[in-house]
Formats: C-alpha cells, structure tokens, sequence
C-alpha cells in the first residue's frame, strides 16, 4: 500500500482539507489495483500471430479477376489469452446496470435479463438465414407474430412496423408513413409541430422527412401549452410528435384535447414512445387519441443497450396508417403466416424498405421473453413500480434540489440547477461528484426547458435499499456543494480509470484511429 | 416477479412516505377515459421455465444453417465465430453499458470503438470510420445522404448489382428525404456502362464489390469519371471478409464505403441485429452521420478517447443534424472489433482464402452439371449460375431434401422473368466436402 | 472599438473602407464555449440579412451566425480553420469571421450601437 492510503484510512474523511485533494502517488505502472491500463490492439499485436486456428486451404486456382489485395492490411494478431485478457480489462473500466443504479432519464436503464440472452442464442434464432425458404423458418414467423401481437394488445394500435432498427429510425418510419398517407389523400403540409422540450430526434427526424418544425412552448405545469398549439394548428401541419409521458417526467393531462385538436386539423398524432415503461400495461396509446408511437425495445422491453446498441424502435400504427408501413409486411395468408416482401396487394401502398432483411430479430427475442416474463400483470406493475420509485426519489430529494415542476411525476424527475445557486458549481461539476461516489449520473442539461436539467429515472428494478442509498448520497453532495466544497467538485472524477477529458481537443484536432508511429512501419514486433 | 425487487412492504412505506393512499393517485393526470382498470388481455406472468418452453418450442420448428448443407448468402453470411468472442460480449460491463456519454466511466467502450473505427479503416483502405451504422442497407443510403450534402446535388445513381434491399432502402429515402436516384437494371454477366451515367449533376455513383452476383470489378477508371465531374464514389461491401481477399475500396478511388459487418463475431440471427460500416476520406469527416470516438487526453495526461464531433448529431444539432441516428450497433461491433483481433492479418487472409476455395471447388462441381451455366468471370465466396429451369421451384425442392441451396434471385425481383432462372449461391469456411456432395447429388436430381 | 455595431444574434460589424467585418461577440464566445471548428461560406457567396453565413462549432452546441447585412462574401478568415481558438481569445480582432461588400452600407447605422448592445445583453443574464 502506498504512503497516502495508509494515512486516508487513519484519519476520517471529515478531518482531510483540500490540501489532501492532491493526486495521491503514483504506482510504477499507472495501474491502481483492479483498474489496469491497458494498450490498443495495435500496440500488442503482431502480424503473423493468430488467435484462430484456420486449416490451409487445399490447392486451388484463383478466381479473383486479378483483383487480388495485394500487401499488409495492418491488422494486428493476439492470441486467445491476449483478447481475452484485452477486453476484460476494457469492460473493467465500464459503468454498467449490472454495476449499479443508472439513473438516465428517458433511457429506461432496467435490469437485463439474462433468459433472453439465453434464448436468443438458441440456434433456431441465431442461426437461421433471413433469405432461408420460409417452410424452414415458421417458428421464427411465429415468434415475429407473437410479439407483434403483445405489442398491438398493449398500445391498443392495429398494426405495427417491425423493422425500424432504434428509436430514432421508428420515428423516420412514422414520420414517412405519415407523410405518405396525407399524400394519398392528395395533401401536401409542410409543418411539423414538436415541443421544445422534446428529444432531438424528434426536430431531426422531421426535417429529414422534409418538413418545417415549428416548435410548442411548454406552460408553467411543464406541458405542452395547448392554447399555442390550437394556435398553431392548421391545414398547413402534417403531425404533432408528442412524448408522453414528456421528457420532464410529466404526463400531458390535455392529452385527448390536444388529440381531437391535432384530428381537427386533420392532421396525425405521433407518439415518441421512448417513455412507455411509465404506462404500460395501465393505459394504451390509441386510448389517447396516438396514430402512430414507436417503441424502443431497448428501454422498456429490456434488451441491452451494449454501449450503445443494437436498439429495436417497431412502431404501433392506427387503421389510418396501417396501408403504409414498411415492408416487409408478416401476414397470416392461406398457407400459415408468410413474408410480404414486395408492394403487391395490400401493401401496394407501402412505403417501401427501411432497413435489410426483416428487423432486429435478436431483439425480438429478447423482448418477447421479457413480455412474456412479466405478463399482462406484470407489466403493468412495472408501469407502477416504475412511477413509485421516482416519487419516492422525487419526495426525498426536493427539498435539496430543486425540482423543476411541483407535484407528482411518472417514472422519472426533473431537477435543475437553482439549488446550485452561487456555489461556484456547475450540474456538470455535480454530477462528476456523483460518479466519484460510485454512480453514473442521472441525465444532465436535458431538456433544454430547464437551465442546468438533472433528470432522473430510477426504472423498476431498483430496491428500495438502493433508492435510499442513492438519495443518501445526493443529499450529502449538495450538503457538500452548499458547504462551499468547491474543490471535491471540481477536481471530480478524481477515482476513475480516467479523469475528466479534453473535448475541446478531441473535437478541434480529431484522431479518430490509430496510425502506426512512421518508425514502427519498419520494426515488426 | 423475480425482475421487481419491491415488496409490497416496500411499497407500502414508499407511499406514504410520498404521501398518497395508493398508486392509483400517481396516475391521476390520466384521463379517467384511458385509465386501464383490468389488465390487458395477454398470459399472465410466467417463470423461466414456461417462457423457456413456449420459446423454444418456436426455434426448435426452425432449421438451423448449421443442421443441413447450407449455401445461402445475399448480404448475410454463416461464419465460424470463435467461442471467446459470445463469452467477452456477454460480461455484464459491454452488454449492460449505456452509450459512452460519461467518458471517464466508459473507457472500455470508447477504447474498443477506437479500435474498431481503425479496423475498419484498415480493411476499407479508407482514412476514418465511424462506430457503426445499423446495418449496411441503412449505411448506404446514409452514403448517398452525404454524398448529397458534400456536392449539394441530388441525383445519385445506383449499380444494377447494389443488392436488391440497399437499393429498396435508398429508394425509400430518396421519395422522403427527397433526393433522385437512377437504378439501373441487375444484369448479372453483362458490363454496365456507369461511367457514361455520370454527369455534373450526379452527387454519387453507387457499386457494391462483390456485387449481389458476386461479380468482382476494380472501379478505379470509374472513380476517375465521377470525379472528373464532382461526383463521388460509393462502395458497398455486403461480404466484408473479401476485403481479407481482394482490393479495398481505397485504392480503387472510393469516396464512400457502406459495408455490412456481420459476417465478422455476428451470427445469421434471421437478419438483424446487424452490422453497419461506414468509412469516408479524411476530409469529409464533419460531413459523417453516425458517432464517432475520438483521442484525446485527461486531466493528469493520460491518454483516453471521447464521444466527438457530436454537435453534427441530432441531440446537439437537432433539425440541422447530419442524420436523425442516435443508437448505433454497439455490441455487434464489439464482436467484430473482437474476431478481428483474433485473426489479425493472417488469420483474416486465412479465412478468406478458405472461403474462396471453397466457393471456387463448388462452382467448379455445379458448372459440370448439364444445363448449368456460371456466370461469374470472378467471384469471392459467392456466385451466380443460371439454371435450366425457374430456380425457385428448385431451392424449394432442394428444402424438402434438406439441402439449403441459396436464394433465387426471382424472389427480389419478381416482375423480372429474364432473372427466374438464376440462382447465387454462397461457400463459405463451413461448408464441408460432404455438403458439397449433397448439394450437387440434389442438383442434379431435381435438374434431371 | 465605437466602430462597431451590433446585432441581436449577438454578431458585431464593423466598416473596413467599402467592406464590412463580420464576426461573434465576447457574449457569444463565452455562451459557447472553446470553439473547436467554423464552416465559412465561400468568397463570392451572396449572403442574406438575417440569414446564415457561416456555423461556428463549441464542444456542446452548434450555431449560425448571421448575415448583419446583405452582400457578398470578399474574404474569410482562413486563419480560424487550423486555430478555431481565436474565436474565443479574440473575437473582435483576430476573431473576425469574413468580410463582405454590402450591398446597402447606411443598413450599417440601422444596427444596434455598442452601448445598446450592452444594455441588451445586461437583459440576456
């Protein structure tokens, strides 16, 4: 143990100044304990090693066109111990939900269950072609059928899309279908209305499709202001896209008025359905009045995020719609369910292909044994513990934060930096601190409705144990903050494989891949 | 409910501690019209082991590419894929991690983004990569958006040999993003005179090497024409291991390369989730959708990477962003990002001259049966034969024999009776002598 | 400087012989953070009043900067693509952003001058 260890666990933390907030030493190797530094592949491999033993080709005359790659790629060659040794030490420097709370708001960082893992692998899924005949796949028709059908029985919608590859692509798929649907009826609008507090997606999405976005003004109840949207409302508007719950953690209680105003105008209500965990299972979608909602698979139906991907966004789709969704379309025909893969028959109107092959059939997998898991009331006790426990964050925290919006939330709160006020720190600078303290911090300056945003979302799969030790926490960090502890927060993360990085720099003089050093193009390891 | 760690304890002393009598009273802002007060009609909650059954029960009707001899390819390729490579995805740190927006917490992830963005450049021959895509389909209308934005004009032409879905999908954007593009006819053994379909109002001419026949071409002269008046050069890839094999789209001119990535740490997994790649020259970098981790240094200089160039991106940028994507392909670039540093250099080069011997002894056998003809004069580990009768009919018969035996081009394009007759056929490192027996005995059963 | 004007999208404009310098304020630079890349429009280009010329990029937001008159472009600060930093150490000097030929110079005293400027931002806090 070095010097300074053994003096941190003599004295208590309260006793230590900002003096000892120095850099503690250094060990020989930069290594501290299980957090070890670890090179790029390029900087271990060696070109003739492989970590996969390959037979040799029988003898064979090339039939390469004479288009043969000629010279190294550069790909550099460890064995198996080498990878596997690699990669571990790079996951052990990852923040995950299997590590602890992960408290981002919007992004529904629930617990992954490792049956669909499981069950995802089973050949009969992992391992079949999309182009195989289909007299060799029904089992996967039946499995795509089967969660087409729980999905249609929780939003109450009639059809769904399930090819979008995340959210944001559902919401190009709505967008489209929308877009050409108002076409069929021979009308050309050119607005999109979308509120200012929603996802960037959302204004993205819909300028991609072409049209104006014309944002809506939140009220002082954290709404969407519905006099400015009757306002804004007319021939001219193709859609509202909605998140609701919204992107404060409120559900929009206008919501049928805004429906039949958005319907007047004749014009389609899009649902961004990032948000659904608060509500499945306790209210459907088309009970509210929504065309068209996408689902991120990955939020509320569980399957992993994997640092970032691969996501699922099906889309839910009104009778209005329905005609238009993207091939291929599962139809239950004569002969048992097959693949519609062309614009013939009904699907003449469709709008065409938005991805190869037929979805994300892994995740599909996935989410259907979540679904099946909890049932028809289990979902709907997500939905509940999912409310529960922001609440009870939102009632523990409110008085050292401040809460942007009074009154009871869904499944997530929002926060912003008020209680931050002339402590010289900033929500960034807060929520450093917090992942110090061994937590990933919440959502941070989203959305942009509020300055300095801190939004919440502590999912269902978190015990009460839990909520309490990360309001703990919170509360001694703003106590810390109002202390004027300005040093702890600013020098943070200071126990971290890596201390705060220099954006600026990544982002004016970009190094985006390795390049061999010009004397390592000559020495071969 | 083994996923709910709430005891109905727990909740009891949560709501009061709120200060409401029950759930229902955090739900009243909804409309008393949308509140459900029974379930929905679906199954109750079931154990693993129901859900195990039922599940199961629904793969276990499916024929696994690995039970029978199987030649089937069109974008989507059966590979080995070593065992380290599902073991290191599934710790919980890769699989359960969110997008690296917390760097000093992520450094696994941005690390083995940097490290796949490198590969990717490597095997591309490009100068930058981004973190992925969600699959090459989806890649190349992504090229062809940017290649939009970099020349500010809108027409984009498409190779007849671009797989059938890309082009689906380019098609689908261009009527909404608004954009033009000119398809030309699939021919597969016919030249296509690309080079004369260039003008100074194309944005990109887009190829895929091999192409869906597996024709393999060197476009070097038709980079030259596209730039000779502007316009850029997309490549797709659908089969990335021909890259271990044959020229990169770098030196051949590309602008652009949209590749799929599956084939490398990725199973079949019925089409999805896949593997986007997406690779440009260096210039073009801020015009590039998607994320991308960059290097740079810490607090106490150490070296570590970031997300960056982000405010191309929809979260920053909103309406004027590169592209609405924000998921990527994460954990299916992992895998790839894995295999590929398992093979290195020579293993890559290794399996791909399997996969190519393999593809050359079967075409040798298939071309001997009377009434089949090779259309391919080059090809990696897939190629295209015409047969004397429509090839749908004889995929489906092979099928009930229990031989895979690739995919009937008609099923792509059936308005195309010129194209009934053909069928492609892929080989890759699994397929086995004995399958090859199988498939030529069944080919020149039902041919006969 | 007195010879500077003002717009309320935070640009400053001065008169440089039958030009006009354009460039972002100190407010703007200090709103954005460091400064890591500028897209400048081409010399040559007509820009609009009121429309973008040119996008300025910090690390956390992305944002137009705006034509303070019409005219053409004349001449961009090339310096600012290897040394985006400027914007920020600098922005009235050695930040400027480009140069254009007004096509109607008495547009120029229309401007906010530089005590209303200030006076306009002292609301934005």
């Amino acid at each position: 143990m070095s010097d300074w260890s053994q003096a941190a666990s003599a004295r208590p933390a309260e006793d230590r100044g900002a003096d000892e907030l120095a850099v503690p030493l250094e060990t020989i190797t930069g290594n501290r304990g299980l957090q070890i530094e670890e090179k790029l592949i390029f900087e271990q491999g060696s070109r003739g090693r492989c970590g996969v033993d390959l037979a040799d080709p029988l003898p064979f005359r090339p039939r390469l066109g004479g288009l043969e790659r000629q010279g190294p790629i550069g790909l550099p060659g460890l064995s198996e111990p080498q990878v596997i040794r690699h990669f571990t030490r790079l996951s052990q420097k990852n923040y995950a939900i299997d590590s602890g709370l992960y408290p981002l708001g919007s992004c529904t960082m629930k617990h992954n269950p490792r049956l669909n893992e499981k069950l995802a692998r089973l050949p009969g899924f992992a391992d079949i072609h999309p182009l195989q005949p289909a007299s060799t796949i029904p089992g996967a028709l039946a499995l795509i059928d089967t969660l087409a059908h729980w999905l249609k029985t929780l939003t109450g919608l009639p059809a769904i899309a399930l090819s979008p590859g995340a959210g944001a692509h559902g919401e190009l798929c709505g967008i489209m279908s929308i877009r050409a649907a108002l076409e069929a009826r021979g009308e050309r609008r050119s607005r999109v209305l979308v509120p200012e507090s929603a996802h960037g997606t959302n204004p993205a999405t819909a300028a991609a499709c072409g049209y104006n976005v014309d944002s809506v003004p939140g009220n002082p109840q954290g709404r969407v202001d519905l006099g400015t949207l009757k306002t804004k409302l007319d021939t001219d508007v193709a859609a509202l896209m909605l998140t609701n719950p919204n992107t404060c953690g409120l559900f929009e209680n206008e919501i049928l008025e805004i429906a039949a105003a958005v319907h007047t105008a004749g014009a389609f209500f899009y649902c961004d359905g990032a948000n659904f965990n608060a509500i499945v299972g306790r209210v459907r979608p088309a009970d509210l009045g929504i065309d068209c909602m996408h689902l991120n698979l990955h939020k509320t139906f569980s399957t992993p995020h994997g640092g970032g991907g691969p996501g699922s966004g099906p889309v839910a789709l009104a009778a209005s719609l329905a005609p238009y969704a993207p091939l291929p379309w599962l139809v239950h025909g004569p002969d048992g369910l097959e693949l519609v893969e062309h614009k013939k028959g009904k699907a003449q109107q469709a709008i065409g292909r938005l991805k190869g092959f037929h979805g994300q059939m892994g995740m599909f997998v996935r989410a259907l044994a979540y679904m099946m898991s909890h049932g028809a009331d289990g979902v709907r006790q997500v939905a509940e513990d999912a409310v529960l426990n922001a609440n009870y964050l939102r009632v523990r925290l409110e008085s050292d934060l401040s809460l942007s919006f009074p009154g009871p939330c869904m499944h997530e709160v929002l926060f912003d930096d008020r209680f931050l006020k002339e402590t010289g720190i900033t929500t960034l600078d807060f929520a450093k601190a917090l992942i110090d303290e061994g937590y990933h911090p919440m959502t941070m300056y989203f959305p942009l409705v509020v300055h300095g945003a801190l939004l919440i979302e502590p999912t269902e799969t978190e015990s009460k144990a839990s909520l309490d030790q990360f309001a703990g926490v919170l509360k001694a960090l703003v106590a810390k903050a109002r202390l004027g502890d300005e040093a702890r927060f600013h020098a943070a993360p200071r126990w971290t494989p890596r201390r705060r990085l220099d954006e600026t720099a990544a982002a004016r003089k970009p190094v985006l891949r390795w390049n061999p050093e010009p004397m390592d193009q000559q020495a071969e390891k | 409910m083994r996923y709910l760690p709430l005891t109905d304890r727990d909740r009891g002393e949560m709501l009061e501690a709120i200060g409401v009598d029950s759930i229902d009273a955090l739900f009243a802002d909804v409309p008393p019209a949308a509140r459900l007060d029974g379930l929905v009609d679906l199954p109750r909650a079931m154990g693993e082991i129901e859900v195990e059954r039922a599940i199961s029960g629904m793969a276990a009707r499916n024929v696994a590419a690995g039970s029978v001899p199987f030649f089937i390819g069109g974008g989507a390729y059966r590979h080995h894929i070593p065992a380290a490579v599902d073991h290191l995805i599934q710790r919980g740190e890769f699989l359960t991690s969110y997008t690296p927006y917390q760097p000093e917490v992520s450094q696994g992830t941005l690390q083995y983004l940097f490290e796949f963005q490198t590969q990717v450049a490597l095997l591309t021959a490009m100068a930058v990569a981004n973190a992925s895509l969600y699959d090459g389909a989806t890649a190349c209308a992504e090229a062809v958006m940017m290649a939009n934005r970099l020349t500010r004009r809108r027409k984009a032409v498409l190779s007849g040999g671009l797989h059938p879905h890309y082009r689906e999908v380019c098609e689908t954007y261009a009527r909404f993003v608004g954009f033009e593009l000119a398809a030309l006819d699939p021919a597969p053994g016919g030249a296509e005179d690309l080079g004369k379909r260039v003008g100074r109002d194309t944005s990109c001419v887009v190829v895929q090497n091999p192409d869906f026949f597996g024709e393999i071409r060197d476009y070097s002269d038709l980079a030259r024409n596209c730039h000779d008046v502007g316009a850029l050069l997309v490549v797709v890839v659908t089969e990335v291991l021909s890259l271990g094999a044959i020229i990169p789209p770098g030196e051949m001119g590309a602008d652009i390369v949209a590749a799929e990535g599956q084939s490398l740490g990725n199973a079949l997994n019925f089409g999805g989730p896949h593997l986007g790649l997406f690779a440009s020259r260096d210039k073009f970098v801020r015009q590039m959708p998607g994320r991308l981790a960059g290097q740079t240094v810490d607090a106490d200089g150490r070296r570590g990477w970031v997300l960056t160039l982000s405010t191309r991106e929809q979260h920053i940028r909103r309406e004027k962003a590169t592209s609405n994507i924000c998921t990527n392909s994460g954990l299916c670039a992992l895998a790839f990002t894995i295999h590929l540093a398992l093979l290195g250099d020579a293993g890559l080069t290794r399996l791909a001259h399997l996969n190519h011997a393999a593809a050359v002894a079967l075409a040798e056998r298939l071309e001997c049966i009377r009434g089949v003809r090779l259309v391919n004069r080059a090809f990696f580990n897939e190629f295209t034969l015409r047969l004397p009768r429509p090839a749908a009919a004889v995929v489906e018969t092979l099928a009930e024999e229990g031989v895979l035996a690739g995919i009937p081009v008609s099923r792509f394009y059936p308005n195309r009776p010129e194209l009934e007759d053909v069928l492609v056929v892929a080989a890759t490192e699994m397929v086995t002598a004995e399958d090859m027996d199988r498939l030529e005995m069944e080919l020149r059963e039902a041919l006969s | 400087m007195s010879g500077l004007r003002f717009t309320r999208d935070h640009e400053w404009v001065r008169l440089d012989g039958d030009l006009a310098v354009v460039g972002i304020t100190d407010y703007a630079q200090s709103q954005l953070g460091d400064v890591v890349y500028v897209e400048l429009p081409e010399i040559g280009q007509r820009v609009e009043k009121g429309k973008e010329a040119a996008v300025v990029e910090s690390v956390k937001a992305a944002s137009e900067v705006y034509a303070p008159l019409a005219g053409e472009v004349v001449e961009v600060n090339k310096t600012l693509t290897a040394n985006p930093a400027k914007v920020n150490a600098d922005p009235i000097g050695e930040g400027w952003f480009l140069k254009l030929r007004p096509d109607n110079p008495t547009e120029f005293e229309g401007l906010m001058d530089e005590e209303a400027y200030r006076r306009f931002v002292e609301e934005q806090r």
